[in-house]
């Protein structure tokens, strides 16, 4: 027997006497703790550790050009690099379609909640503010969807906004806030077993056969986005549909806390 | 470039040292969970993370020694460590050399003949920073490897020494490195007593880097100690912890 069929039947046995490896009932997060602001050259910065897995979130401001179909709106440009340090499953090299697709769910997400208002950054004509959210996954222990948004939110309410001042861009001294006007979160299920869990640790999803995010505010879902190969049923889907605004609220509670908002 | 300030004021530099002083540098181990070794190192307002991961099979296979085990070294800074713009994720020209020289550091301090046919991977990502970032990814590489258990001949460390106008100083940040005369980053094994990195740009002589290096073997002496006391720390909390039960 191979070492990886051990343990798939162990985490599935478990999770079939309705159980976890680390004694958390199906629906519930690890912990989760957030250190607002520790790099000072960043424009805003956000330290997030769920359970073991660590994102990090950097936020760079620059002055830029906005898109041709946005003349008057800054642009929003949102990375995600899985580095060598987080696992010994990755390795150097370029962005891989899991850091892409980690990347753009995380982007989704704060876009289509507007916790950024494109518009305060338009400067003047052909002159825009651009802002780099930059994740880092620096401890890959599972769940990096909801640590990313965790690790991005965080980070853009310490963000501070850059000032023009002639052509030279003032990053230092008495800067306006970004002043996010929204809150976005996301909670990822995951499907093993034919259980639904939440915040799934690496070895978890490891052997699950089909992963939801769903990223909401207070009142509305903002993105989704479904993984790997499996299914759900409708029924499922409004369970964690349920579920995430519960589950978001608390994420939420505890991001306002770190932040001071 | 804005015209040069004035680096040094009465004997004192912009952040207040005198030439031989290092910054305040705090290391801690074991910060990466699933690393086989790691490293955090503060160093003035520096931030960077150390890992190392193996000794693993070395891939692709064409890498791999089979008298010894290779070691593979990335150095990379984060598009947000520095004040200014925006940067490109992923190593530069100027990274990939530092990869290379930090590697060849390590090269000479593993036992690489303990493990034949594998790899030795060596990750420096720099959060922030603010000059010396070589020295200060090296110093906290060190400390990574050794608390794999990995064996190694002896613990380096690095700092510079460089020039301002005719003065000789110590461990350049930032803004003395954008203005200075000369930088010679150095790394050293201080058991065996031998330099594993040597580079300099710039205009010294030769009494000046005798005062460089002199400088540097005398910090040294403290930068060891950190990184020793950052080694033990995690085993004296166990220690304490069973001294308590």
């Amino acid at each position: 027997m191979q070492m990886g069929s051990i343990l798939e039947e162990y985490i599935l046995d478990t999770i079939r006497k309705g159980q976890r490896d680390d004694g958390r009932s199906f629906n519930a997060y690890r912990d989760i703790s957030i250190k607002s602001s520790p790099l000072q050259n960043t424009e805003g910065s956000a330290d997030v550790l769920i359970g073991n897995t660590r994102v990090l979130a950097g936020i760079k401001i620059a002055l830029d050009e906005p898109m041709s179909d946005k003349p008057e709106d800054g642009n929003i440009i949102t990375s995600a690099e899985l580095l060598p340090i987080a696992s010994e499953k990755f390795e150097p090299g370029p962005p891989t379609p899991e850091a892409i697709e980690l990347a753009r769910v995380i982007d989704r997400g704060i876009r289509a909640a507007n916790m950024i208002d494109t518009k305060s950054l338009f400067i003047e004509k052909g002159k825009v503010w651009s802002v780099f959210i930059d994740i880092y996954v620096l401890n890959y222990d599972g769940n990096m969807f909801d640590a990313g948004t965790i690790a991005a939110a965080s980070a853009l309410f310490s963000t501070r906004l850059p000032k023009l001042e002639g052509e030279d861009v003032i990053r230092e001294g008495n800067l306006e806030r970004l002043k996010p006007s929204n809150l976005v979160t996301s909670c990822t299920f995951g499907k093993i077993a034919d259980k639904i869990l939440l915040d799934m640790t690496a070895p978890e999803e490891m052997f699950s056969k089909a992963r939801l995010t769903i990223a909401n505010d207070e009142n509305v879902v903002r993105a989704m986005q479904k993984g790997l190969g499996g299914s759900f049923s409708t029924s499922e889907l409004d369970q964690m549909i349920d579920l995430s605004f519960e589950k978001g609220k608390e994420v939420r509670n505890i991001i306002k806390k770190a932040t001071g908002e | 470039m804005a015209e040069k300030p004035e680096l040094i004021i009465n004997g004192k530099r912009n952040d207040g040292r005198s030439s031989g002083d290092l910054r305040p540098i705090k290391i801690e181990s074991n910060v990466i969970k699933n690393a086989s070794g790691s490293a955090y190192i503060e160093w003035g307002k520096n931030k960077i993370i150390a890992a190392v991961y193996g000794p693993r099979e070395a891939l692709p296979k064409h890498t791999a020694d089979p008298e010894k085990a290779v070691i593979k070294c990335r150095y990379s800074m984060a598009p947000f460590s520095s004040l200014e713009e925006h940067g490109r994720s992923g190593p530069n020209r100027r990274a990939i050399e530092i990869s290379k020289v930090t590697k060849e550091v390590f090269e000479n301090v593993v036992m690489l003949q303990d493990f034949p046919g594998s790899e030795i991977n060596i990750y420096i990502e720099v959060l922030q920073s603010d000059g010396g970032t070589r020295a200060a990814g090296i110093t906290a590489a060190a400390v990574a490897m050794a608390s794999s258990g990995i064996p190694m001949t002896d613990l380096p460390y690095a700092v510079s020494a460089g020039k301002v106008g005719t003065e000789v100083i110590l461990d350049l940040d930032k803004l003395e490195d954008n203005y200075s005369d000369a930088d010679m980053p150095m790394a050293i094994a201080p058991i065996q007593n031998k330099i594993l990195l040597l580079q300099m740009d710039g205009t010294l002589s030769r009494e000046e880097i005798k005062r460089a290096v002199s400088m540097i073997l005398k910090a040294g002496e403290a930068i060891s100690k950190l990184q020793i006391a950052a080694l033990k720390k995690p085993y004296e909390e166990i220690s304490e912890r069973y001294a308590k039960e």
